[in-house]
């Protein structure tokens, strides 16, 4: 028999003995970091993980394991791995440390934290707790606990982003969602089915449209890339909207060449499309929308032929392309980071939203399906807002500036307005960041020498992570070492299914979970609420039962199930069964209980009540001038399979496929600048600059550079002025801070402007000690922009 | 003159490929290199990558073709137990398939862009 699984090897209880090995089913999500929960078999022996394989009997993955998990042992006892607490030992950069217990770092914490209460109290209005910010890295298992540690243990409201402008990864198209059915979406790819593509109900997508992502190399949101392979197999079409040639674009259908910056527009073009040629779906637009004539005005601008023009994609290509999509039936979109990355990047994500609801693809087997977090348990970044008081609420940063946080839209302070707070200190100045699970200045902040600039004036910084990391040498007075998946006990219920998380090693060295961090610190600071928790387990019963909320079984419990599927996200059409709104009514959790093409809170808010589009910040057409002088468009953030962000560069099993950041640029930059393959190349504008290995890849878009993003040295120095060689090949060298859509949402890290030329003996240097000495490349000039 | 080849004969098992679907995402590469105690940059399987060039219909080809190398034993410490090769096991787009050559043999007729070892 072909590929049969041994049912007598792969068992489904939860823990058994193989030979020599204990074998544990679990899910894994940080660390080493991944979006994906991927069920695996975790071998280990004498509390030692000797390795990993994939669990056939876990239907997200069936068996499957990306290359990340297979070399997890790597990681796990990887020699550079934190293994005690360090208090700093020298000045800030040197790279010098002491090693401490755990009690004298709590002691640290709290003595730090009575002084910065008594400070922020002497200032109008100072309440104290609100003087520590929490730097939140991208989705994974330290979600709701650095929201506790913040809002719970410390009493703080500030919890922001790790300087990711335009909070543009997942929270435009996030808010997009909420704002236009309630709710968020994904790509029904069977994957919230326990029975998958067995399941009766479901349905085949006829097409599916990749939008501004590569899910097999990033698997972004929570969602296995490969999955789309599955749908090919079985014959699903495929439309691929990227600038760049990937390997799904190689084998699409459909193949739209888009100008980086512009997928508001294009959506508005098709848009344009489907409603004058009636393609939508009448009944469903008729019964369940609101604002359906608004938007039909609104897009006659949008003619094939200017949409052409704005986007670079021909103007056929965009008809022929709504056509199909409207056609098909089902039809369903992956859509990913790209579109958060620009100005317009939640406009993107309204007016892709119009897409899949007009189509009826809208909560359809096959389509875009209507998902919570399983079970409805634990609120991840919005953990813990219970504990923040309506005074405390008011402190929080750049509240007035910003419609969307005063209007409770987001659980975050915009990073935006968090920067100038830190350089003017007005109207108190930040005394704390704590970055949990965030190595920001290698990866996700945006103007990274502004920030680092900006940074080395906080008073106090504690960093939580798994390596000794640049953000941390440049910046911690404490470093905390965190466990990684393997020893923790933990659990994920973003999306499907609510998934356990096993401890199943020993700890490395004194290594600490985040949810231990969690739970002792709110011992010593919060007992009147960690008081009525005995062990960790108890603690993690109440975040999955989420006070009446959640599931009605304990933790130890959902260790023995293994994974849990939730109906309500089995279910389709939610809407028409009154499963969405609080009332019990049919319809969507919106003011008008209908999906909005047009947005009435919007317009109360003052913000664009139908999908606009916004050119990007810097182009060949709202600066032509500066155009000239950095004629290449520039996209940030090129994703390697094997490196989840910045994390993975001290693997050699990972670092075999990819040495050194390899930029792909067309081959007319390549022959304009007298670039060959494998040159390292000057990527620069007026902000800055930063060296990559030029890849001449076929296909991309002519006159793009298409940067990748969190590379750091491990194996170089430490310590300033090199710094791990952080800012030596720093994409975010050139991007901004401050440059966002005019709801404060999306930032321009995908659209972009630059120059480049060889690197040669001449003008070779180190971009690190140009930050690290002298604070930057000089014109410091600080970037505000919101939307037009 | 017909030529004499030394006879030997194949396993009785080997691994099918539908390659038109492999990504290229390593996952086999690492997977093998984890079961035989490899180290970086020795193979016990390898993708070859062809393209993406680009044809005269508009269209592109971009060809991944996963190599069994010499020191492929089609995991028999792993098939020993009834367990199926790693690579077979954890291939992400489950493109791979271990069996007997014969049944591998019938499975090839199903559909083109495929490839057959043996060892």
């Amino acid at each position: 028999m072909i590929n049969e699984y041994d049912k007598s090897i792969y068992k489904d209880q939860w823990r058994w003995q193989e030979g020599e090995f204990e074998v544990t089913r679990s899910s894994v999500w940080t660390g080493p970091g991944c979006h994906n929960g991927c069920g695996v078999l975790y071998y280990t022996k004498d509390g030692k993980l000797d390795h990993v394989e994939g669990d056939p009997n876990f239907p997200y993955n069936q068996g499957r394991l990306c290359m990340r998990c297979l070399d997890m042992a790597e990681a796990v006892y990887h020699k550079d791995r934190l293994k005690y607490p360090l208090l700093r030992d020298g000045e800030k950069g040197e790279n010098k440390w002491k090693r401490i217990t755990w009690d004298e770092a709590f002691d640290w914490i709290e003595e730090k934290y009575a002084e910065i209460c008594e400070t922020i109290k002497q200032y109008p209005g100072g309440i104290g707790p609100e003087g520590i910010v929490g730097l939140a890295g991208t989705g994974r298992n330290t979600m709701w606990h650095i929201a506790m540690v913040i809002r719970a243990v410390f009493g703080s409201p500030n919890l922001a982003t790790a300087f990711l402008s335009g909070e543009s990864c997942y929270q435009p198209r996030m808010l997009a969602n909420m704002l236009k059915g309630g709710d968020c979406w994904i790509l029904d790819a069977a994957q919230t089915l326990h029975d998958r593509y067995d399941n009766p109900q479901w349905q085949k997508p006829e097409l599916m449209v990749v939008w501004g992502n590569e899910p097999l190399s990033s698997n972004g949101d929570g969602f296995m890339g490969h999955w789309l392979v599955d749908l090919m197999r079985m014959g699903t079409k495929l439309i691929v909207i990227d600038p760049a040639l990937t390997w799904l674009g190689a084998q699409a259908d459909m193949w739209l060449k888009i100008r980086p910056g512009t997928d508001c527009a294009l959506a508005l073009g098709m848009l344009h499309v489907v409603i004058n040629e009636e393609l939508y779906d009448k009944e469903f637009v008729e019964n369940w929308t609101y604002g359906f004539d608004e938007l039909k005005e609104h897009v006659q601008e949008w003619t094939p032929e200017k949409t052409s023009e704005v986007t670079w994609v021909p103007a056929e290509q965009i008809i022929e392309a709504a056509r199909m999509y409207a056609a098909a039936k089902p039809a369903a979109v992956q859509w990913g980071l790209a579109i958060d990355q620009q100005v317009s990047g939640m406009e993107a994500g309204m007016a892709i939203n119009d897409l899949v609801a007009m189509t009826g693809n809208l909560d359809v087997p096959g389509g875009n399906i209507i998902v919570r977090y399983a079970y409805n348990s634990s609120k991840k970044y919005g953990c813990g807002m219970e504990f923040i008081s309506s005074e405390m609420e008011d402190r929080r940063v750049g509240l007035s500036e910003s419609p969307l946080c005063s209007s409770g839209f987001t659980v975050f302070v915009p990073c935006d307005r968090l920067i100038e707070q830190l350089e003017s200190g007005e109207p108190y100045p930040i005394q704390m960041l704590w970055c949990e699970g965030s190595n920001a200045i290698a990866n996700m902040a945006g103007d990274a020498p502004r920030v680092y600039r900006a940074w080395k004036n906080v008073p106090y910084t504690v960093v939580v992570d798994l390596f000794m990391t640049p953000t941390a040498v440049a910046f911690a007075d404490l470093v905390l070492p965190a466990a990684m998946s393997v020893e923790r006990n933990s659990f994920r219920s973003w999306w499907q299914p609510l998934r356990a998380i096993t401890a199943s090693a020993d700890r490395y060295y004194e290594a600490k979970a985040d949810e231990e961090i969690v739970f002792e610190l709110g011992k010593r600071f919060r007992p009147d609420f960690f008081g009525q928790f005995d062990q960790l387990e108890d603690f993690l019963t109440w975040m999955i039962q989420d006070e009446g909320n959640g599931v009605d079984y304990t933790y130890p419990e959902l260790t023995e199930k293994v994974y849990d599927y939730w109906d309500f996200n089995e279910t389709y059409k939610k809407y028409e069964k009154g499963m969405l709104r609080q009332d019990g009514q049919p319809g969507f959790v919106t003011a008008t209980g209908l999906y909005e093409f047009y947005s009435p809170v919007f317009e109360v808010l003052d913000l664009h009540p139908l999908a606009s589009y916004c050119e990007p910040y810097e182009s060949p057409y709202r600066t032509p001038e500066l155009y000239k002088e950095y004629p290449y468009l520039l996209t940030t953030g090129h994703r390697q399979a094997g490196f989840f962000h910045s994390e993975h560069r001290q693997m050699p099993y990972m670092r075999q496929f990819w040495e050194d950041p390899v930029c792909d640029i067309s081959q007319s930059i390549a022959d304009a600048e007298g670039v060959r393959e494998g040159d390292w190349i000057w990527i620069e504008n007026e902000r800055g600059k930063f060296k990559q290995k030029a890849h001449i890849a076929p296909g991309l878009l002519e006159g793009l550079v298409r940067a990748r993003h969190g590379w750091w040295f491990p194996e170089q120095e430490g310590a300033e002025p090199n710094l791990f060689g952080v800012f030596d090949s720093n994409s975010n060298n050139v991007t901004t801070l401050g440059v966002t859509g005019r709801s404060g949402f999306g930032a321009p890290y995908k659209s972009l402007l630059c120059k480049v030329y060889k690197v040669t003996e001449e003008n070779d240097c180190s971009p690190s000690e140009i930050v690290t000495k002298g604070g930057g490349f000089g014109g410091n000039d600080i970037t505000k922009f919101f939307g037009e | 003159m017909a030529m004499t080849l030394p006879s030997s004969s194949a396993n009785e098992y080997g691994i099918l490929i539908d390659y038109e679907f492999c990504t290229n995402c390593h996952t086999c590469e690492v997977a093998c290199q984890k079961e035989l105690g490899l180290a970086p940059h020795e193979w016990g399987i390898k993708v070859l990558e062809y393209g993406p060039v680009e044809l005269p219909n508009n269209k592109w080809e971009w060809v991944n073709l996963p190599l069994l190398t010499s020191r492929c034993n089609l995991c028999a410490s792993r098939t020993a137990v009834g367990k199926l090769p790693t690579c077979v096991h954890h291939c992400q787009a489950g493109i791979m398939y271990y069996g007997k050559l014969d049944e591998l043999a019938e499975k090839l007729k199903e559909k083109p862009t495929q490839v057959l070892f043996s060892r």
